[in-house]
């Protein structure tokens, strides 16, 4: 066991534990966000930078502090550590750095994004952003492409956080997709047009944080924050059946499989599950779907602290109204 | 959708194949994928130039893996052609200490005598004008690689001579 | 004339051979090292040379091979750096390709040390006829018992491959190295683990530069405490010094460390001053990574004293006013050099080469070259200048690897020390976009 002093909250976890790992024992709002790391996905973590720490005391035997700030997610803690995360300056600085690197080649399309309302990465820059971009560049686009009638990918959105690539490594038992170039060129692909066919090749849209991979059976796309979650199962030699329905009304406009409060799935689904059962009489109703985290959906306001305006400009009226979001000078 | 491969098109000769199983076994048995790099480099000289996607697809069944372990990898090095070449590519190198010695002059002298912008091949299909990141012969620039072969300290009277000869060739 | 441990040879006919080398000497450490020494022994003699890594870290030898983790039952692997890429740099390709041997001796002495029985030379995928040249000496250490199984009757045994990259920069830092070498893509991997115990194939590995690798056949044979005393203070022994851009005679040199800069800069013996009669402007010294300098601050330090060829006076005044040895990549320019074009370049490369796995540096790199591509082609703002720097502070120790600050210092450096150049671009687009027009001191912008 590590007894590490993490915001000057002591806590103590197994030997090997990440630094972000016994951050959430603590939990609250002292935990680092993270982009890239998901816990049921081996080898995750480390790329997209924003749970970036400050390692004031390296540990007990070793007080030296770290000469740079740290991944919470891949660092194990040692016995005796002291970090900093909402504490210190530098790291709230240098987070808003990488949130700004996120968004830079992003396309603020959220206004017409499926993913708007559940999307880390609206909620970072929610809550970690400034307002305004420096960026006076052209953004990189790619055209949608759909790869198989149930998945789509809109690339332009995709923050190479790996998780999908990881996803069908480990979940599924062939994996036709990946990440093709390098540097800011890289891309998701399947190089050759290929169909993502595996029964649980569905799971690529859960742990996607953005809203690069989209369920193409999503009916009459909606704002997330319209639907009603509720947690339903059914009885699936699959999986274990547990998902979360997204109703409207009577209808089922989407199944996914069920996340904890950091937007990790619990139980990862079948693809039948997910995109063949769109009757709630498919399902057992097992009750109201809370959503524990501080997001933009659960907050229930939509105010994005970047948001490109031309794509506000183009949305038809009715719809800025609804989603209270006037066009703003920037 | 179908792969638009068909398998038996791509066939190593026998030469290739012996110096693929070479150095498959400078790995541990199961670490064939180790061989990718080197396999790719064999493919890419047995097969034109460059790596097509049936290529690639046979050096993921060579080493037992994915093709899109191969297509990942193809397209993380530059080295790897994935589009057809022309008879000779030209690699120039662009970086700093080759240009304080005179790429630039040496890039646009070639984009003028082949008719083709760097990226592009030559009219005549035989050259094409690449650009590449330091080669290790900063001292030697201008230079460029044509295959295995540098040739440094280059002005326009040789690029030119070098041009003849290999178009005669 | 300096000593010469590494280069002594170079220029004998038919060093690359197996015959020729031996002649000359070549292999005694092998035969020292295997058959009078236990392989603590070696690692001890390293320790006591306080060689330092020259493939830019300058991280203590010995001392990384002390770190070497030595499970039961994995085996222990030593890695080559030769992927030589770093912009300036060409020594280690210079020596394996005219002394192949060099390497092949260090290689083996040194796998004997750290127990390796398998070890890698991974060599950059463009450098393919120097991968051939080792092939061919390797082939002739097989065929005299110099590798393979218990070499020279000693009882130890080892294996020894050349494998060659596809094209990427990243590769030569040493975790890329290691997954390229496993066939993946070359993404540096999030440290700790170190590849002292989470290495190749999750086995404890050592990744040494070339030239680290054929200095230890000097120390094994001559011991660590002779090294020691060649050079000034912790840098000991000689260096290879890679020598290009605008100077009389570009190539590959050993120097003894403590050589004065401007000895080594201006004398016949190596770089023979500045080409065609100009001024010395600017240097990065270390190869492209390395912060900047204005020449007058490269000859002498802030304080006033000339500096030397160490690890230590080169980076005297820290980022404020010194730079750093690096991988002694020699990139000299002269009075005509546009620095915001140079800087361009530069960013271009890192931007070119980031693997793009975390996002500071895939989008940061694009960002700075953009900027730079915008002051250089005379559409800059003012206000451009210190976004930059902004952005290269964004990147700055935030990355998975080094590649990170290696794009970042170039820019930050080069506005410290060259602003008013960079200003100039804005205030003068019409000029500096001309052809051949070179910012050419204060007296320019006067004008404005
Ligand atoms: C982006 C990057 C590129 C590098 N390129 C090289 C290289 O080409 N050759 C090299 O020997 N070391 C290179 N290094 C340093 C290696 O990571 C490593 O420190 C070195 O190989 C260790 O050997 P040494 O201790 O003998 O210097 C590079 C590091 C980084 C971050
Ligand atoms: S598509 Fe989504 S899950 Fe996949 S790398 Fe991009 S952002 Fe991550
Ligand atoms: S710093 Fe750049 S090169 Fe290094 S891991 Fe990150 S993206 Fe890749
Ligand atoms: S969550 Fe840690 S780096 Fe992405
Ligand atoms: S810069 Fe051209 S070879 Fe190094």
């Amino acid at each position: 066991m590590a007894k590490i002093t993490f915001d000057g909250i002591e806590v103590e976890v197994e030997d090997g534990t990440s630094i972000l790992n016994a951050a959430r024992k603590i939990g609250g709002k002292i935990v680092p966000p993270a982009m890239c790391y998901y816990k049921p996905l081996a080898g995750s973590g480390g790329k997209c930078r924003v749970c970036l720490v400050k390692v004031t005391q390296g540990s007990a035997k070793d007080p030296r502090p770290m000469p740079k700030l740290v991944a919470s997610c891949v660092t194990p803690v040692q016995d005796g550590m002291v970090v900093e995360n909402t504490l210190s300056p530098q790291v709230l600085e240098a987070r808003k750095g990488v949130v700004e690197m996120l968004l830079i080649n992003h396309p603020l399309d959220c206004p017409v994004c499926d993913q708007a309302g559940e999307c880390d990465l609206q909620n970072l820059s929610y809550e970690h952003g400034t307002s305004g971009t420096r960026y006076e560049e052209e953004r990189r686009t790619f055209d949608k492409v759909d790869i198989g009638p149930l998945i789509q990918l809109h690339m332009t959105r995709c923050i190479l956080c790996y998780r999908c690539v990881y996803t069908a490594d480990q979940i599924t038992d062939k994996r036709v997709h990946g990440i093709l170039g390098r540097g800011d060129a890289a891309e998701i692909g399947t190089y050759i047009e290929n169909v993502i066919d595996n029964d649980f090749s569905g799971n690529v849209i859960d742990v996607c944080p953005v809203g690069a991979l989209t369920d193409k059976t999503f009916r009459f796309k909606n704002r997330v924050w319209f639907t009603k979650p509720v947690d339903a199962h059914r009885d699936c030699p699959k999986c274990s059946g547990k998902v979360v329905l997204w109703n409207r009304g009577s209808d089922v406009l989407r199944v996914t499989a069920r996340k904890n409060e950091y937007g990790e799935v619990v139980e990862f689904i079948c693809n039948e599950c997910r995109f063949d059962k769109k009757e709630v009489s498919d399902w057992i109703i097992d009750g109201p779907r809370h959503i524990a985290r501080a997001s933009v959906i659960s907050a229930n306001h939509y105010e994005l602290p970047v948001v490109n305006p031309q794509i506000i400009a183009d949305l038809p009226e009715s719809t800025t109204k609804e989603l209270n979001l006037l066009p703003r000078p920037f | 959708m179908e792969s638009p491969t068909t398998q038996n098109e791509v066939q190593f000769s026998e030469a290739a194949m012996a110096e693929i199983r070479r150095y498959i076994s400078h790995y541990p048995a199961e670490r064939k994928k180790s061989a990718i790099l080197p396999v790719l480099h064999i493919a890419q000289a047995e097969f034109g130039g460059w790596v097509s996607p049936q290529v690639q697809e046979k050096v993921a069944e060579i080493l037992d893996i994915q093709p899109i372990e191969v297509f990942e990898v193809a397209s993380f090095y530059t080295m790897f052609n994935l589009k057809p070449v022309g008879k000779h590519v030209l690699e120039v190198c662009r970086t700093g200490p080759c240009m304080l010695r005179g790429a630039d002059g040496l890039i646009e002298h070639l984009e003028n005598r082949l008719g083709c912008h760097v990226g592009k091949t030559s009219p005549d299909g035989l050259f094409t004008l690449k650009t590449v990141e330091c080669l290790a012969a900063c001292g030697m620039g201008p230079m460029l690689q044509i295959r295995e072969k540098y040739y440094e300290n280059l002005d326009p009277q040789k690029m030119d001579q070098l041009l003849n000869d290999l178009s005669k060739a | 004339m300096g000593l010469k441990i590494l280069t002594e040879h170079i220029n004998v006919p038919g060093i690359d051979t197996l015959e020729t080398y031996r002649k000359l000497g070549g292999y005694r450490s092998v035969e020292k090292a295997l058959k009078t020494m236990t392989p603590d022994e070696v690692v001890e003699e390293v320790k006591k040379s306080g060689l330092r890594g020259r493939g830019g870290a300058g991280f203590p030898t010995g001392l990384k091979w002390s770190f070497l983790a030595k499970p039961e039952g994995k085996p222990r692997y030593l890695v080559c750096n030769a992927d030589e890429s770093e912009p300036g740099t060409f020594k280690d390709r210079v020596l394996m390709e005219k002394i192949p041997h060099a390497l092949i001796e260090g290689m083996i002495t040194s796998s004997y040390a750290l127990g390796a029985r398998t070890s890698y030379i991974y060599i950059r995928g463009e450098l393919m006829f120097v991968l051939r040249i080792l092939e061919k000496a390797i082939a002739e250490c097989y065929a005299a018992g110099l590798l393979g199984e218990n070499i020279l009757g000693s009882g130890y045994s080892l294996d020894l491959h050349v494998h060659p990259g596809g094209g990427a920069y990243i590769c030569g830092e040493e975790t890329a190295l290691l997954e390229s070498l496993e066939g993946k893509r070359g993404n540096p991997r999030n440290k700790p683990p170190f590849p002292a115990v989470w290495g190749l194939y999750g086995c404890p590995t050592v990744v040494n530069n070339v030239e680290s690798i054929a200095t230890v056949p000097w120390i094994v044979n001559n011991t660590g405490e002779e090294y020691a005393k060649i050079g000034v203070g912790r840098s000991t022994g000689t260096k290879l010094i890679s020598a290009g851009g605008h100077i009389n005679n570009p190539g590959v040199y050993e120097i003894e460390l403590g050589l004065p800069v401007e000895e080594f800069l201006f004398s016949d013996e190596y770089c023979g001053g500045i080409w065609k009669g100009r001024k010395f402007k600017a240097i990065v010294a270390g190869g492209s990574s390395v912060p900047i300098l204005p020449g007058e601050l490269f000859l002498k330090t802030a304080e006033g004293t000339p500096r030397l060829m160490t690890y230590e006076s080169l980076s005297e005044g820290g980022f404020v006013s010194g730079t750093m040895l690096g991988s002694g990549g020699f990139i000299v320019m002269d009075d005509t050099t546009c620095i915001v074009r140079n800087t361009w370049n530069f960013s271009r490369f890192y931007h070119h080469e980031s693997c793009g796995q975390c996002s500071p540096c895939r989008e940061g790199t694009g960002w700075m070259e953009k900027i730079l591509h915008r002051l250089e082609h005379g559409h800059g703002h003012m206000h451009d200048i210190d976004l930059l720097v902004n952005v290269s502070k964004q990147i700055e120790g935030n990355t998975i690897c080094p590649l990170g600050d290696a794009a970042a210092w170039p820019v930050a450096s080069a506005v410290r020390h060259f602003r008013d150049e960079f200003e100039w671009h804005v205030k003068h687009p019409e000029k500096a976009t001309a052809a051949g027009a070179v910012y050419s001191g204060a007296e320019d912008l006067a004008f404005a």
